[in-house]
């Protein structure tokens, strides 16, 4: 148990990527984040998947609109923060009833130091759920896969926004040299 | 095509640029643009935008890319594009071969009552495109301009921004349908064929 314990601490990005893989996901948008740092080089290693670094976060749910009408799966991935810079884009998905599945790394969400992150950290689950996105949360390691897949399946099998948000706690507070 | 104040009337202009459109996607942003291409005709291939401001070029980059035998076409307004406007940087460095970004600027908030926009004071679109990387940009300014950008857009041999100066007046409201996941279906239907519902 122990070491399964420890492998899923560990690489739980090569889960996601493998869960981005099988469920045919070809356009990953994102906003840098370190807790998606190993995701992130997988996926622009990947030359089936096109890899788009945004400028904020709300032009990733546009394009995921863009990439179902020409027949593409998307996934956005983002920090907490950005989830606010994305509420009333996320109104087009609502509209147009378009799968869009988003990986969201947590801040000011469990042992922050940062009291900047915290607000947004705070209302992040209720901002996406106030515009009709299904919200999943992982706060251990092993509940990483079975989340990410949920997120997927329920996004792509019922077009509609979705999220798994990932917990502070498996990411770690970035604490500037002041632990 | 060219009105009294001398810029081109945006109506004529978006007919002329979507002559023998084709295979043509086309995406418009909410307000003018969207009664705009609905007025020249609603066809599958048209995603008019109710909402989403400031998402209608990074929708088009996200066809672009799925669909990269198809040239798209993103019609939008200055304000719009001025909202999103970091989106230039995103997709020029993508940079996607098929793409044109076509903004019509009459340098004014058209449906919240001619408010005016930064491009009224200034601000350069064209010159933001070039400095985010478009390596291709035209300005419209007469009917003369047309065929070069329409061949540019269907040339699918690289990403194009263009800016067209248009005559503020308001024209009579055309209205598209309003059901964005009909929109949706039949847009995915016209390009995908009717597999794309079993999807």
């Amino acid at each position: 148990m122990v070491s399964t314990t420890t492998s899923a601490a560990t690489d739980w990005p090569e889960t996601i990527y493998a869960l981005l893989k099988q469920y045919n996901v070809r356009q990953v948008a994102l906003v840098p984040d370190a807790g998606h740092s190993r995701l992130i080089k997988r996926c622009i290693a990947d030359n089936d998947m096109n890899v788009v670094t945004l400028t904020t976060e709300e032009e990733g749910v546009a394009m995921m609109l863009g990439g179902w009408l020409g027949g593409q799966r998307g996934v956005l991935l983002m920090q907490s923060s950005g989830v606010g810079n994305c509420i009333n884009m996320l109104s087009l998905g609502a509209l147009h009833r378009t799968p869009m599945p988003m990986l969201v790394t947590m801040r000011g969400d469990y042992g922050e130091f940062n009291p900047a992150q915290v607000p947004m950290g705070q209302a992040t689950q209720t901002v996406l759920e106030a515009m009709g996105t299904l919200v999943n949360r992982a706060d251990k390691a092993e509940d990483i896969g079975a989340s990410v897949e949920a997120t997927l399946k329920f996004a792509f099998n019922t077009y509609r926004p979705t999220a798994t948000l990932i917990g502070q706690r498996i990411i770690g507070a970035k604490t500037f040299g002041k632990d | 095509m060219l009105t009294e104040s001398g810029k081109l009337h945006r109506r004529a202009l978006v007919g002329a640029v979507l002559e023998g459109r084709g295979d043509l996607a086309v995406v418009a942003g909410l307000g003018a643009p969207a009664w705009d291409i609905t007025a020249v005709g609603d066809t599958p291939l048209n995603l008019p935008l109710w909402g989403g401001m400031g998402g209608a070029a990074m929708i088009g980059l996200g066809i672009a890319l799925a669909q990269p035998e198809r040239p798209v076409l993103v019609i939008t307004g200055d304000g719009e594009m001025l909202m999103g406007v970091g989106a230039l940087a995103t997709i020029a460095v993508k940079a996607p071969r098929n793409l044109t970004i076509l903004v019509l600027d009459n340098e004014h908030y058209g449906e919240t009552g001619m408010q005016e926009t930064a491009t009224h004071h200034g601000v350069d679109l064209v010159a933001m495109a070039q400095g985010a990387g478009f390596k291709t940009t035209q300005r419209v300014n007469t009917p003369e301009d047309v065929p070069a950008l329409r061949r540019a857009i269907h040339a699918k041999s690289g990403l194009v921004f263009a800016l067209a100066k248009i005559d503020a007046a308001s024209l009579p409201l055309v209205l598209p349908p309003r059901e964005g996941a009909v929109l949706q279906a039949r847009m995915r239907e016209a390009m995908l064929g009717p597999q794309a519902a079993f999807e």
